[in-house]
């Protein structure tokens, strides 16, 4: 039993290095500032071969083509926003995993506002509707007359 | 008011379910990369001829003085839909008409003169893209893949994946709208 446990326990941290370990050491920079600003892009640049990966963990020849690019430009003295643009103009805002605000994503933007304006306008006015306040208000309105009646009779007996 | 909130939820699920149909039926393939260069000029990119190939290499300068509808297909020896097309290309280099440009992606030197030497060589201009880089100044995500420029050197059609059967049919007819366009 423990060695089974052992076994999956190695096999798994195994499994996870590799595929957490997708920057290969050749392109890693010396300079460990750039490399930080590098490995930062990466994982905001999606991989456009295997498509919900970021390329910073892709193991496709792209992937890897983009980051030693990024590298590249970041040691030409791009800053990262240059590097982004570099990317976009010739991938699109696809490869993006955080997508700019535009006209074609502004209701991806406000979507969550939006909903949340109409949800509470709706329980203010379903709570308005259920207010004691204005449940009181309309009783008293319709037994007073009833009452009035009782005691005028009363006072007649 | 009541009226209302009973019909929001009504309203919200045939948005939701309107939207979910949209995504089944239509015949849209959500994991294609839209082009970033469609309506675009040519990139910048300058490529050196396949040793050994009496085609000449490719530049953004040579497709501008082209000034016709040209193809310009990325492949390479070791991509084996690339194999599957290449007939297509070699029936559209009938064509005087479009200028059918080759660039070669990542590949071998001697494999792709094989290759070409095997299979034909449809292309008037074979630039030799070793490093990958002009893939990447292309926006390509793999190979093969073919764009569609018009004669302004403006990238108007781009298309991933072999361009056989009904692929080349519809490529095909794209490309003979826009030689009509000049005609």
């Amino acid at each position: 039993m423990n060695h089974l446990k052992l076994f999956f326990i190695t096999f798994f941290y195994l499994v996870l290095v590799g595929s957490i370990m997708a920057v290969e050491p050749d392109e890693v920079l010396t300079d460990s500032k750039l490399e930080s600003r590098a490995r930062d892009i990466s994982t905001n640049v999606r991989c456009v071969v295997c498509q919900n990966e970021p390329i910073d963990t892709s193991n496709s020849g792209v992937a890897r083509d983009l980051r030693i690019l990024i590298r590249e430009r970041l040691l030409a003295g791009d800053s990262n926003k240059e590097v982004f643009k570099y990317l976009v103009d010739r991938y699109g805002n696809f490869i993006l995993f955080k997508p700019p605000l535009t006209l074609s994503t502004v209701l991806l933007w406000f979507m969550p506002l939006l909903v949340f304006t109409l949800g509470v306008i709706i329980l203010a006015g379903a709570l308005k509707k259920a207010s004691p306040l204005k449940r009181s208000k309309t009783f008293s309105v319709s037994n007073k007359k009833k009452l009035d009646v009782l005691e005028n009779e009363k006072e007649k007996d | 008011m009541r009226r209302f909130v009973f019909l929001t939820p009504l309203a919200l699920s045939l948005i939701i379910g309107a939207f979910a149909v949209w995504g089944l039926l239509n015949d849209r393939d959500p994991s294609e990369v839209p082009s970033a260069l469609i309506n675009r000029s040519v990139p910048n990119f300058y490529l050196l001829p396949l040793p050994g190939l009496n085609s000449p290499g490719l530049s953004k300068k040579e497709l501008l003085n082209l000034e016709k509808v040209s193809v310009v297909n990325f492949f390479a020896s070791w991509c084996l839909p690339c194999r599957a097309e290449h007939q297509s290309f070699i029936k559209l280099s009938r064509n005087d008409d479009i200028e059918l440009l080759g660039i070669n992606y990542k590949d071998n030197d001697k494999d792709a003169l094989d290759w070409l030497t095997e299979l034909g060589n449809p292309y008037t201009y074979v630039g030799n893209d070793f490093s990958g880089r002009t893939g990447i100044d292309w926006g390509i995500t793999g190979v093969p893949e073919t764009f569609i420029v018009n004669k302004n050197g403006k990238v108007v059609h781009r298309f991933s994946g072999p361009l056989v059967g009904e692929r080349f049919e519809e490529f095909k007819e794209l490309l003979m709208l826009e030689l009509k366009l000049y005609k």
